[in-house]
């Protein structure tokens, strides 16, 4: 059997934060796990620029973004196994895992942190009708395979969704040759970030069809067409407004879940609106010493605030370790109101804060000109002025501590004030 | 020249060939598809009926009757998932009731073992997710689910192992007879052999009308099904029926053997040239959902990863048939296989055995017959085991599919069988990658790659399912 103070599930970006932050906090006996033949995670396959504005001031591709802290990592000499599948983590934080040099293992961990990320949501999920060809892909499949393996998966290409790797694929797709017919998006506003539709679809003449889906996938063995057709306020399909496009591919970008399988395995409580772990301040489950970050907690849209995230589990994972997280603080739970679709952290221990408290959230609509009522026991504790809100634009506030660590406050609510666009 | 050529690789086809293959005979199968198991093998509902159900004295009732307590021999042989975990037809009225009390005198009469109607008490007791409505349900300890497609996949390796030859890729066109049996024309060869068994599925009646008067049609029917995680298995733990109507058995909610929720099937009459029309359609999906939840209200339909149809054969006489045909001799239809088919199979099977047998004088059995067929499935081995596998082959220690925990061990024993996998979805029917919720995102990519690797063949060349069924279509610039 091996022991480790802290092992790491999953070498992305959350994992790598989180092991570098533990390892510059003092703890040196750590093992990252990850299943892909290197680490990095998906940043990897997502070749294009725009990573890395928030924590290095600079613009990176998602593969550079991954190397300074692989490199980071090694000359702190972290320790990893690549190509290595956890199968099962205990309540009491054993963790069987395989790989083929080291054969069926059995790991004893003092702390993990969960950091498996998410999948995509394949197109089962929606239950698209038609036949099954070949040529249905999700985007991040795609992707893999043109940024990763070099083929191309296809010629002429219809995207459903327009979440931000369906609009980077659309452009992605058009670079190398494709013609990409339209994007189409259930919503009658786009997943993504507004800076991916202005430069991956505007500056490419790629319609994007609000309010509307695919209903039905045409071709035997491989996709010939899709029929998409507008839908109502119900999203609902209108009949009469169907539409034939010719194609020979289907992208799909129609959300994310996160892993939490080996979570759920262990015990771990989730919170059935992120699909991810409840978690507190710490970023600890309700496993003691079981830390979770980045995707696997909840869908990002950008990998600067995974990395922020990551930094807080990796460094209470090290106080965990160092026993310096106090266990019996007082509690406030976080509770998301009107507009508000989820707050992390659902619990905070006070005595365990430092200066802030970082909050993440969504909204449920696009807003314009709203504000975020931020309300402790129901008195107003502070309000943010939003020009824009939107689903896809994931929301973070910081408190400082001085405002909520005075009285003994129960639960803290955050809600949106303001016209739903 | 054959003794006897099957014609179609459906569960039927391929358990016949099995059982033939005990025996001293130069077999072959042929197959239009380019994968066995491909036609409505591949897509039904997977149950091994408890019998109840057919009129005493058909074929239906005979075979099912017969064939239900022959799978576990056969499943434990060929390392085929088969679960017993009983069937319940649910009553919410009094007439659902008095259909309940018929289905149950003609379990008695076709010799079902242990069937008995319960009350409303004893249904919640044993499914409490069933709706509160239902007043009474018919029990049936006996009936099971198993892997039917991987049922058909086995039975075609183990035959294969033991000498079956397997034609795929070759649709019969024409079957002419000849002096001392038949000749098959098919797209790309002719075959000759003294007996021709036709196992053709919902092609059946067109293959019968090459060769002899015609006697009966298939009308294509097809349903469609759900297919949820393996996080919504604690809905139900037994087999849950409908009371039976015009349109057949009904909606069903059932555990699959790999611990997933199936939801199905509609009934959809279809056109005679539409028996290849696979597709799903939102109305009829949408049937299947509103009624499925007549019988559990909570079926969490969000956790659905995939949804599927499949063409049933239906025979216009009403039973199954499997007799040789009156104006060609040695040519034996084995048609209509619809419901309660797979749970037949086995002793169908036998009986054409039988029927051959009886045409052949002192045939001599085949004394190196091997009935084993193994399959490992890594993840569900003991720890132990696990160790000393990849051990002994460092490729069973490498996960493929993370979401079932496949390896690539497995994945290269799909392909290098005799009868192997040569497609992505073959692959799938065989060792499950891409089978799981992420539904081949992440696993498609490495599939792919160990199927090139192994066959030999340029990555661009590796199909999904049909010869056209490209996945990949070029190379990106450089």
């Amino acid at each position: 059997m091996l022991n480790y103070d802290i092992v790491v599930i999953g070498g992305g970006p959350a994992g790598l934060a989180a092991a570098i932050e533990a390892k510059k906090n003092g703890i040196n006996n750590i093992l990252i796990i990850e299943r892909d033949k290197e680490l990095g995670g998906i940043l990897q396959q997502c070749i294009h620029n725009g990573f890395g504005l928030h924590v290095f001031k600079e613009e990176l591709t998602g593969p550079g973004y991954a190397e300074k802290f692989i490199n980071e990592l090694k000359s702190l000499n972290i320790e990893y196994k690549l190509d290595t599948m956890v199968l099962d983590i205990t309540e009491d934080k054993m963790i069987s895992a395989i790989n083929t040099e080291d054969g069926f293992m059995e790991i004893k961990a003092e702390a993990v942190v969960l950091a498996m990320g998410c999948r995509e949501r394949p197109r089962g999920a929606l239950s698209i009708p038609g036949t099954r060809p070949a040529g249905v892909f999700t985007a991040g499949t795609a992707q893999r395979f043109i940024n990763m393996e070099g083929y191309m998966v296809g010629k002429k290409v219809v995207i459903l969704g327009s979440g931000d790797i369906g609009l980077i694929m659309a452009r992605r797709l058009t670079l190398e040759g494709a013609e990409v017919k339209a994007v189409a998006e259930l919503m009658s506003y786009s997943g993504g970030l507004t800076r991916n539709i202005v430069q991956c679809l505007d500056d490419f003449d790629i319609p994007l069809l609000l309010s509307h889906t695919v209903v039905d996938i045409k071709g035997k063995d491989r996709v010939e067409g899709v029929v998409i057709a507008k839908v109502d306020e119900n999203k609902k399909p209108i009949p009469g407004t169907e539409k034939l496009y010719e194609c020979d591919t289907l992208l799909l970008s129609v959300g994310l879940i996160p892993e939490n399988e080996l979570s759920s395995g262990a015990g771990i409580e989730l919170d059935s609106t992120t699909n991810g772990p409840k978690v507190n301040e710490s970023m600890e489950t309700n496993i003691e010493g079981i830390f979770a970050c980045g995707n696997v907690v909840h869908v990002h849209d950008l990998v600067d605030y995974v990395t922020e995230e990551s930094i807080r589990a990796g460094r209470n994972a090290a106080k965990f370790i160092k026993k310096e997280l106090k266990k019996d603080s007082h509690t406030i739970n976080t509770k998301a109101k009107d507009g508000i679709r989820y707050i992390i952290p659902h619990e905070i221990r006070v005595e365990n804060l430092d200066n802030t408290l970082d909050m993440f959230m969504r909204v449920t609509d696009v807003y314009r000109d709203a504000k975020l009522v931020i309300k402790a026991d129901g008195e107003i504790v502070r309000e943010i002025k939003k020009k824009h809100l939107a689903p896809g634009e994931m929301e973070r506030i910081k408190i400082p501590v001085k405002d909520i660590k005075n009285n003994n406050i129960s639960n803290i609510t955050v809600e949106v004030q303001g016209k739903v666009k | 020249m054959y003794n006897v050529v099957i014609i179609g690789a459906g569960v039927i086809g391929n358990f016949i060939a099995r059982e033939l293959s005990k025996y001293k005979l130069n077999i072959a199968i042929v197959e239009k598809d380019s994968e066995v198991s491909n036609g409505t093998t591949k897509a039904n509902s997977a149950i091994v009926h408890g019998g109840y159900d057919a009129k005493p004295g058909t074929k239906m009732a005979k075979f099912n009757s017969e064939g239900n307590p022959m799978f576990d021999k056969v499943c434990k042989e060929l390392d085929v998932p088969f679960k017993k975990i009983g069937s319940l037809v649910l009553a919410f009225n009094d007439e659902d009731m008095e259909t309940l009390k018929e289905l149950y005198d003609r379990g008695i009469e076709n010799k079902i073992p242990n069937i008995e109607i319960i009350d409303k008490n004893k249904v919640k007791e044993m499914e409490p997710n069933i709706n509160d409505d239902v007043i009474g349900a018919l029990y049936s300890p006996t009936a099971g689910i198993v892997g039917a497609y991987e049922l058909a996949i086995a039975l075609a390796e183990n035959a294969a192992d033991n000498g079956v030859e397997l034609i795929l890729n070759n649709e019969v066109k024409d079957i002419e007879k000849i002096d001392d049996g038949y000749k098959i024309l098919t797209n790309k060869q002719e075959i000759k052999s003294k007996y021709v068994i036709n196992c053709a599925g919902v092609y059946a009646d067109k293959i019968n009308n090459m060769v002899a008067k015609e006697t009966f049609k298939i009308i294509p029917k097809r349903g469609q099904y759900y297919i949820l995680d393996k996080s919504a298995s604690y809905i139900t733990n037994h087999v849950i029926f409908q009371c039976p109507n015009k349109f057949g058995k009904g909606v069903l909610v059932a555990p699959t053997v790999h611990g997933n929720i199936i939801v199905g099937p509609d009934s959809q009459e279809l056109n005679d040239d539409q028996r290849d029309e696979l597709q799903t359609t939102s109305d009829n999906i949408e049937y299947v959902r509103n009624t499925a939840v007549k019988s559990i209200e909570k079926i969490p339909f969000n956790k659905t990863i995939t949804n599927f149809s499949g063409v049933r054969a239906e025979p216009d006489t009403g039973d199954f048939i499997i007799e040789e045909s009156q104006d060609a001799k040695g040519f034996i239809n084995v048609a209509g296989i619809k419901s309660p088919g797979l749970s037949s199979a086995p002793a169908i099977a036998q009986y054409v055995v039988e029927l051959v047998k009886e045409r052949y004088d002192g045939l001599e059995k085949n004394k190196d017959f091997n009935p084993r067929r193994e399959m490992i499935v890594f993840n569900e081995l003991s720890k132990e085991k696990k160790a000393e596998l990849i051990k002994k082959d460092p490729r069973y220690g490498r996960v493929i599919c993370r979401c079932e925990n496949i390896t690539e061990g497995e994945i290269v024993d799909s392909i290098r069988k005799n009868a192997g996998a040569t497609t992505v979805d073959g692959v799938k029917r065989r060792a499950r990658p891409g089978a799981g919720r992420c539904q081949g995102g992440f696993c498609g990519p490495r599939v792919m790659e160990i199927l090139a690797r192994e066959l030999n063949k340029d990555i661009e060349k590796i199909v999904k399912d049909g010869n056209e069924s490209n996945i990949l279509t070029g190379k990106t610039k450089s």
